[in-house]
């Protein structure tokens, strides 16, 4: 217990969790946007964490062609490099989510059996996604090569405005505000909100539910190929299981903010964020997951249908 | 919904039981717990394990494996209720084992009771706030709980953190019987004792009324309180039954295994007995059984391909789902329910 914290860094630990909290957001709009339309946990969400952050190796590697002497980057050449390898780990979960689909979730679709088979054939795409990697990684930590020097803008108020930390809440921002345009004004996330409202009717208004449901796993899995970027810009380093905690947390942050509910996930994802920094902070880093749940628990106690509830036909994905 | 013409192992199997009279359904039942009781010697045949020993290969994951996923279908299968933190009861019972084994003089099936105890307990105080949510959040608040549990014994002092508690003792001899590491026979038998212990308590409940109270929870937890079912109530104890199973698995996996430690007990578990229920086929005690065994003896009859097992194992998976959603023995056509679209909506 060390609520010493609470006074000489408050302002850091907030700017801290709210970049975490940013990561967790990202990656709980992959679980939300197929909660909304299909009612489905995507388990297999974890897994495309993982690959993508393999993406974002594979992408920067091949950028810097001899990672382990050059010199980090400076300037237009330093933000074009982020931004290739920021769109290449994005595309290629976004793919990688569509497969997923096709492969875990349309037959059973169409045969419209229960969901407990469905559950079960993500969770196998899922560990078949994890153990190919483990399998070619060799179990190894795989480190990526330090492409942005962690330079710090200034304090404020004891608060360190690193540059990878603007970077995440910038970028997460903007991220997040186009999604959020995306579904609510434009034709195809109207396709999208109806789909969740009802499967019936969008299909005898024309809607091409498959494709629709494609293009929800491709979103989906954009955002958390983003967020997968900033964690290994981040943390420089990834394995074969760093999709478990990572979508365990941002599962977490969905229910917390009121699942299939766009900003439900924003801010559960940034209070979740914030909550792991200050209980790392002050009962010390191994009961962060015990008192989310905690938390969770709580929450789900009082309002079954998290903070921002999931009936809310208007802003749900 | 299409009509689907595949083989239909279970209405042919539940059709030579409603055809025969009693004595020959005694004979049946006998002859099959005497078949499965000598399976421990089948170890020289196209059944052997590669690398692990065949017996034990039967006690841990296969026979545990059957006990948990049955414990773990009464909530799933036959209420209705995602439990993906079921892991927390088998924790729980193993730590009851390996403390109250180190620390007193009791034996292990003095301690049973306690462990069941102790899960039962711990699903109540689990179940009275939580099963009032559905669907989706009781999953999720589950699984919390069950990460909550392995997260504070590995945190723990008294738990020995990380490094797990050895030294646990063996269950003592009965009669001529002996436990030992390196024959595990006994062992098995005693799991199959557990086993059919569980099947009868379950079959029994099945037909009174908590049976029929978890059958209408099932199929429409509002109809059911309309009609006057206290679901609350029933939820409960549903929640508390497979706690205990889950319990009694642990201090035998405990006392089996003579050393436990917080990373037995994570979350692939109970990810691991939900797929032995959905996979041998939900709500059917038969299928499950036969999941479980299928699931739980698999990776070990394939390590051959040592590496690459989990993949394999997970591509079945993939593969099973998709050609039979229902499992491999799914429940009796009236027994479905009927699918209410959108439960959770």
């Amino acid at each position: 217990m060390n609520f010493s914290v609470l006074t000489t860094q408050f302002w850091s630990l907030c700017i801290q969790g709210i970049a975490l909290g940013f990561i967790y957001v990202l990656i709980s709009l992959g679980y939300t946007m197929v909660y909304g339309v299909l009612r489905l946990i995507n388990f297999a969400n974890s897994e495309v964490v993982m690959v993508g952050t393999f993406a974002t190796v594979v992408a920067q590697v091949a950028i810097l062609k001899n990672p382990a002497t050059s010199d980090p980057l400076h300037g237009t050449r330093l933000v074009l490099t982020l931004f290739f390898a920021l769109v290449f780990s994005a595309l290629a979960c976004g793919l990688l989510g569509v497969l997923v689909e096709l492969v875990a979730y349309r037959r059973l679709r169409a045969l419209g059996t229960n969901r407990l088979a469905s559950l079960i054939s993500a969770i196998a795409v899922s560990i078949v996604l994890s153990e190919a990697v483990r399998i070619y990684t060799h179990s190894a930590p795989v480190t990526s090569p330090r492409l942005l020097e962690k330079w710090s803008f200034g304090e404020v108020a004891g608060a360190n405005f690193r540059v990878d930390t603007v970077m995440i809440i910038v970028s997460g921002g903007i991220i997040f505000f186009a999604l959020d345009r995306f579904v609510n004004k434009s034709r195809l996330g109207k396709a999208i909100r109806a789909v969740s409202m009802s499967e019936e009717n969008s299909k005898l208004m024309g809607i091409n539910l498959n494709r629709v449901v494609s293009l929800t796993f491709f979103i989906g899995g954009l955002t958390t190929g983003a967020a997968a970027f900033f964690y290994t810009t981040v943390y420089e380093t990834t394995q074969f299981n760093v999709g478990f905690n990572l979508g365990l947390a941002a599962f977490t942050a969905a229910v917390l903010g009121g699942i299939g509910n766009l900003r439900g996930a924003f801010y559960g994802g940034l209070f979740l964020g914030v909550l792991e920094q200050f209980s790392s902070a002050i009962l010390g880093s191994q009961w962060k997951s015990v008192t989310v749940f905690l938390v969770l628990v709580l929450v789900l106690l009082i309002k079954p249908s998290g903070i921002f509830g999931e009936a809310v036909q208007q802003t749900r994905t | 919904m299409k009509i689907r013409n595949y083989w239909n192992l279970r209405d042919w199997g539940a059709g030579v039981w409603e055809r025969a009279n009693r004595p020959q359904r005694v004979a049946i039942a006998i002859t099959s717990i005497i078949l499965v009781g000598l399976l421990p010697f089948a170890g020289a045949s196209f059944l052997a394990t590669p690398i692990a020993s065949y017996d034990a290969v039967l006690v841990y994951p296969v026979g545990v494996f059957v006990l948990m996923a049955l414990g773990l279908n009464i909530v799933v299968g036959k209420s209705g209720m995602l439990d993906l933190g079921y892991v927390a009861f088998f924790a729980i019972g193993a730590y009851t084992m390996a403390l109250m084994g180190t620390h007193t003089g009791l034996n292990t099936w003095e301690i049973m009771p306690f462990g069941i105890g102790f899960a039962m307990l711990a699903g109540v105080l689990l179940g009275l706030p939580t099963l009032r949510l559905r669907g989706d959040y009781l999953a999720i608040v589950t699984l919390g709980f069950g990460e909550i549990v392995r997260l504070v014994v590995l945190n723990s002092t008294w738990s020995k953190g990380p490094n797990g508690i050895a030294n646990i003792p063996m269950p003592p001899d009965i009669g001529p019987l002996k436990f030992k590491l390196d024959d595990q026979k006994v062992f098995f038998w005693v799991v199959v004792i557990m086993i059919l212990l569980t099947i009868w308590m379950i079959r029994r409940l099945s037909v009174r009324r908590p049976g029929r109270a978890w059958e209408a929870i099932r199929q429409d937890e509002d109809a059911a309180e309309l009609m006057g079912v206290p679901t609350l109530k029933y939820k409960i104890w549903s929640f508390t039954l497979g706690a205990a199973v889950g319990g009694a698995a642990g201090v035998l996996y405990g006392s089996k295994n003579l050393f436990i430690a917080p990373e037995m007990f994570t979350l692939n578990v109970s990810i691991l007995i939900l797929s032995c229920v959905v996979f041998g086929g939900i709500g059917n005690i038969w299928g499950v059984i036969v999941g479980a065994t299928i699931l739980g003896y698999l990776p070990d009859r394939i390590r051959f391909i040592s590496d690459a097992r989990l993949l394999v194992f997970g591509t079945v998976l993939v593969v099973v789902m998709n050609f039979r959603p229902d499992g491999l023995l799914p429940r009796k056509k009236r027994e479905k329910a009927i699918v209410k679209k959108g439960v959770n909506a």
